[in-house]
């Protein structure tokens, strides 16, 4: 039994992928728990949102990279960051105006709102296929390790390692800051509180003299500041596939919804729950448990619960618990 | 089933729509004649129109305030007093007659515009953000102004002093009596030229009625025309100078809340006897 | 059948026509039968939305499911492999089913503890269930892997497995149903979104049961293979006394064969769809949607009718992919992708137009047609772009690389389109 063994084995194979994942998928969920929360309704194109601000980062990032600018050992795609918003945000704006806002005009109900961003989620999709193609890419650079494996056994005399790689601390600490920016927004300032007024109820919002336009506005804004950052961190980490993004939507909406949707504190908690248990169910925990357990107890498999394939069962399965438990999510009636 | 947007198949799959606080004002249109009459300062004006393209609900109804002033709409149940609040505000197509705000036409501006015109409005449901704080309910309230708030927000907790107490409470967490005075503080914080109330006392306990109605006379001292609509015909009828009962759509009876609680016919119709 | 809907569909065939005319018979035909597969799947989606307003994302899960009945059902069985681990692997799937039936019986019977104890049963059963399944699995997967290496099916005639395609989505259906609409609020776009993935991991992954990723091919046809026509001397003799080559005319022969089959499929169907609507039944199916509080005040149990429609609608989409993977001869789960088996197919019941079966058929070939010709006529457009740009140059390479995804920037397009100015559809449903 070596405790401290087993404690690096966990936080190594479990809690720091988990903790970089879950915040990724928090800033995606945050973003679609701001559109369901003011635009009301649930954002089909969102995996496809983070797709392209990724690729507008991606871009700039090798337009950056070839004129010779880095951000030493950081990678040089914060420093595109900007730019993949800025390009997101202009995206987003532009749609708003040629696609929801006439929904809008008509006071259509949230439904067709659904439907048109099922449209926009296949325009989305296959602008990002013809801007940067189909297949992976990858755009990291930098320091790889803030922590090596050899650096840990050293430091520490321990024969488990413990690996952070840079992608996983710059996720953590960038999303700390976006989500401690978004929530001084929306709880401080001014416009902020009209965006939490119109979520709340749109026919008072309106005699208060809140311009609709413009709360819908700074909610695109928002979410393609979210979108951006949340695709960027994600490809960093892991790897940039049009697809995959895609693909990001379930468990994104699991997170949203577990965590009650249109809220936002919800959206962050959701995204852990969802990515501690994908990680720790889809997880071998061969290594923890041969440390963890005394001598002769350890496991003969692997004991990896699920294999990999089974990841969107698990925030499926999550998401029909926390349902039947609490219909309205974890944090319900906190809307944005 | 006449618009394709407004169709939602029975849909309601919380997954995907989000069925709280969505909107549901429509603003109405005004065509017709206009009938100039006495300079009152907010006059809705023999004013005849019904919802969308529905029958007319209004038939030549005239309600006015002036400075100072406390004016009732009282009348039985299906009257259209409600109505007749919400064509002066402009949520009613109006197909004869004119809204004037203090001498100006207003007959042809949306709630919203109204709204700055100086017309402070509080519905009869769902007139506060619940989520929000009792502080951030009354900053909203003066989202329009650019000015300094804290004095009016100051009076607000004057008149209101539970507010002050409660005031970093979510306001859905308050009670009714609390929920409406957050509401009327919320639609005095843009500093209204008249103030606009839908039955504010409905659903309350009587004490806490006789409660918000001495805070409406006091808001009334500090000099704002009050128009309001109400259930309770009597009590509304004695805080009032001025009264209309209105009967299917059509001005019945007019005059001072004395005059009309000693008149026989209306005590008769529909005060009880 | 209005004037609107005759136009319409003469419109789509003559589509259909000139692609014959313009480029082969046998790429029409092809287009035109998966045509009729898509149709198939528009009508399941638009009894569920347009007869419920129940939104399905997850067609594709119950298209697949459809595939993997027909494998069942139509592959002759693995003896080997049987034998060596189906009685353990049948233990196991029991011991699961027995697991969750124990844990739905402990949650609501277990008075205070009903949580933990559901909670354990169902932890115990995990590792029970994994523990008898594994070793199970592994002996099959072990039998000639290269070749086989899962059970195999019943070696039942095909067409047979069309029904039970349509019952194994309507089994799913009803489970996801059961739960997703019995909860207190209605979750059931992101229960179907999720249940449509894990249909897709589970036929990637389980390989004893249909192979995985390695495919299962040779799926058995219900119609002859070409080859055997051409080596019928009858069928040679009559097609070259119409003057036709014979291999050309094998190859559409088995495709009107195809065509045929699902044509009756279709038109049975429609003709389904449109009694239930006609009947009290279906009468009661639209007072739901329009007025659920009426409805449910004069006593109607909405959820149960609800539940029934979506496993109805389910059940055909399982019908129609257990005809396509029986068009294909072969399964392959890798191919299962949600813009293609989900999101398509609402393009098309959108546009055909929604609530309207007809309408739904319309879209079905309308968006399968552009689907597929999208692609040669954005080639055309690139070509004609960039004409010209200097050869090799960076831009013309990736522009004439990039027109493979035309198809899914034109029919976002087009479904905005439809949705903005016919919202709907081509066909309206009054």
């Amino acid at each position: 039994m070596e405790p401290l063994n087993a404690l690096v084995a966990l936080t190594n194979f479990v809690i720091i992928p988990a903790t970089a994942y879950g915040s990724q998928l928090a800033l995606g969920a945050l973003g679609v728990t701001l559109i369901y929360g003011i635009l009301r309704f649930s954002n089909f194109a969102h995996g496809d949102t983070m797709a392209l601000g990724t690729t507008a980062v991606i871009l700039t990032t090798w337009g950056l990279q070839s004129a010779g600018i880095n951000f030493g050992p950081l990678p040089t795609a914060l420093l595109a960051l900007p730019v993949g918003i800025a390009v997101c945000a202009l995206l987003l704006l532009g749609t708003d105006r040629l696609v929801y806002r006439f929904y809008r005009a008509k006071k259509a109900v949230p439904v067709i709102f659904v439907i048109a961003s099922l449209g926009v989620m296949f325009v989305y999709n296959g602008l990002t296929r013809f801007i940067i193609g189909p297949e992976d890419q990858r755009f990291a650079d930098g320091e790889r390790f803030l922590v090596s494996a050899r650096g840990f056994r050293e430091a520490t005399g321990l024969d488990e390692a413990l690996v952070i790689r840079t992608t996983q601390a710059i996720t953590v600490v960038v999303a700390v800051i976006v989500v401690a920016i978004l929530f001084w927004f929306l709880n401080r300032t001014r416009t902020g509180k009209s965006m939490r007024a119109y979520s709340d109820n749109e026919d008072l919002a309106l005699l208060s003299g809140i311009n609709p336009e413009k709360v819908v506005a700074y909610t695109w804004l928002i979410v393609a500041a979210l979108a951006t950052i949340a695709g960027t961190l994600y490809g960093l980490d892991k790897s940039f596939r049009p697809f995959t993004y895609f693909q990001l939507l379930l468990p994104i909406f699991a997170a949203a919804i577990v965590g009650g949707l249109g809220s936002p504190l919800g959206a962050i908690a959701g995204g852990f729950v969802i990515a501690f248990a994908e990680v720790t169910i889809t997880y071998p925990l061969k290594a923890v448990l041969g440390y963890a357990l005394p001598d002769g107890w350890e496991p003969d498999g692997l004991v990896q619960l699920l294999s990999t394939d089974y990841k969107f069962a698990v925030s499926f399965v999550i998401l029909l618990i926390v349902l039947l438990f609490r219909p309205t999510g974890l944090f319900a009636g906190k809307s944005v | 089933m006449s618009d394709a947007y407004s169709d939602s198949r029975g849909n309601h799959d919380a997954s995907i729509v989000n069925p709280r606080g969505r909107g549901t004002m429509v603003p109405g249109k005004a065509t017709g004649e206009r009938v100039e009459t006495a300079n009152a300062f907010l006059v809705g004006d023999t004013m005849s129109g019904g919802y969308g393209q529905g029958p007319d609900i209004l038939h030549a109804c005239t309600i006015a305030v002036d400075p100072g002033e406390i004016a009732v709409i009282v009348g039985p149940n299906g009257a259209g007093k409600s109505t007749a609040m919400k064509a002066v505000f402009g949520m009613l197509n109006l197909r004869k007659g004119s809204v004037r705000l203090d001498g100006q036409d207003i007959t042809d501006l949306s709630p919203q515009d109204r709204v700055a015109q100086g017309m402070g409005f509080v519905p009869q449901t769902s007139n506060i953000f619940t989520s929000l704080t009792v502080e951030e309910n009354l900053e909203m309230g003066a989202f329009i102004r650019r000015d300094d708030i804290r004095g009016t927000m100051e009076q607000i907790y004057e008149l209101f002093p539970i507010l002050k107490d409660k005031r970093r409470q979510p306001a859905g967490e308050l009670s009714g009596g609390q929920r409406q005075q957050v509401a009327v503080g919320r639609a005095l914080m843009t500093k209204p030229k008249v103030l606009m109330l839908d039955e504010p006392t409905a659903g309350v306990s009587p004490i806490v009625m006789d409660e918000l109605f001495d805070r409406i006379i006091e808001v009334s001292r500090t000099g704002i025309p009050i128009l309001m609509v109400e259930q309770n015909a009597r009590q509304a009828l004695e805080i009032a100078d001025r009264g209309y009962v209105l009967v299917q759509g059509r001005n019945a009876h007019t005059g001072t809340g004395k005059e009309l609680l000693a008149d026989e016919d209306v005590r008769r119709s529909f005060l009880g006897g | 059948m209005t004037l609107r809907a005759t136009l319409l569909f003469t419109f789509v065939l003559l589509l259909f026509v000139g692609t014959g005319f313009y480029q082969s018979w046998n790429v029409a035909l092809t287009i035109f039968n998966m045509g009729l597969i898509s149709a198939i799947m528009a009508l399941g989606v638009n009894m569920q939305w347009g007869y419920a307003g129940l939104f399905n994302v997850g067609v594709m899960g119950f298209v697949a499911l459809g595939g993997l009945g027909a494998v069942l059902v139509s592959m002759p069985p693995n003896a080997e492999a049987i034998t060596a681990g189906g009685l353990r692997v049948l233990a196991g799937l029991s011991l699961g089913a027995a697991t969750v039936i124990a844990a739905i019986f402990a949650y609501r019977k277990g008075g205070r503890f009903a949580g933990w104890l559901t909670a354990g049963i169902l932890l115990a059963g995990f590792f029970l269930f994994r523990a008898v399944l594994d070793p199970g699995v592994d002996a099959i997967e072990a039998v000639n892997p290269a070749r086989a290496g899962n059970i195999g099916g019943l070696g039942l005639p095909v067409l047979l497995s069309w029904p039970v395609g349509g019952l194994l989505a309507a089994g799913a259906a009803w489970i996801i149903g059961k739960v997703a609409l019995g909860l207190r609020s209605d979750y059931l776009a992101i229960a179907t979104l999720g249940i449509a993935e894990i249909v897709i991991a589970m036929m990637k992954n389980e390989d004893w049961l249909a192979r995985g990723v390695k495919n299962v091919i040779g799926v058995p046809r219900p119609v002859p293979y070409e080859v055997d026509l051409q080596a019928s001397e009858s069928f040679v003799e009559s097609v070259t006394g119409f003057g036709v080559d014979p291999v050309t005319a094998s190859t559409i022969a088995v495709k009107l064969a195809y065509t045929g089959l699902f044509a009756v499929v279709l038109l049975v169907l429609v003709w389904l769809a449109q009694t239930a609507l006609a009947s009290p039944w279906g009468r009661m199916m639209r007072a739901i949607r329009d007025n659920e509080v009426a409805a449910e005040a004069m006593g109607k149990d909405v959820t149960a009718r609800h539940l029934q429609i979506f496993i109805l609608g389910s059940a055909v989409c399982g019908l129609a992919g257990a005809m396509m993977t029986t068009l294909d001869g072969q399964l392959t789960p890798g191919t299962y992708q949600p813009l293609r088996y989900t999101f398509l197919i609402w393009v098309m019941v959108i546009v055909g137009g929604q609530g309207n079966n007809l309408g739904a058929v319309l879209g079905g070939f309308l968006v399968w047609w552009l689907w597929v010709q999208v692609e040669p006529m954005g080639a055309l457009l690139m070509n004609g772009i960039t004409a010209g740009m200097a050869d090799g140059s960076w831009l013309k390479g990736h522009l004439l690389e990039s027109v493979a995804h035309m198809r899914l920037l034109t029919m976002g397009l087009i479904l905005l389109l439809v949705l903005r100015f016919s919202p709907r559809g081509l066909l309206p449903e009054r």
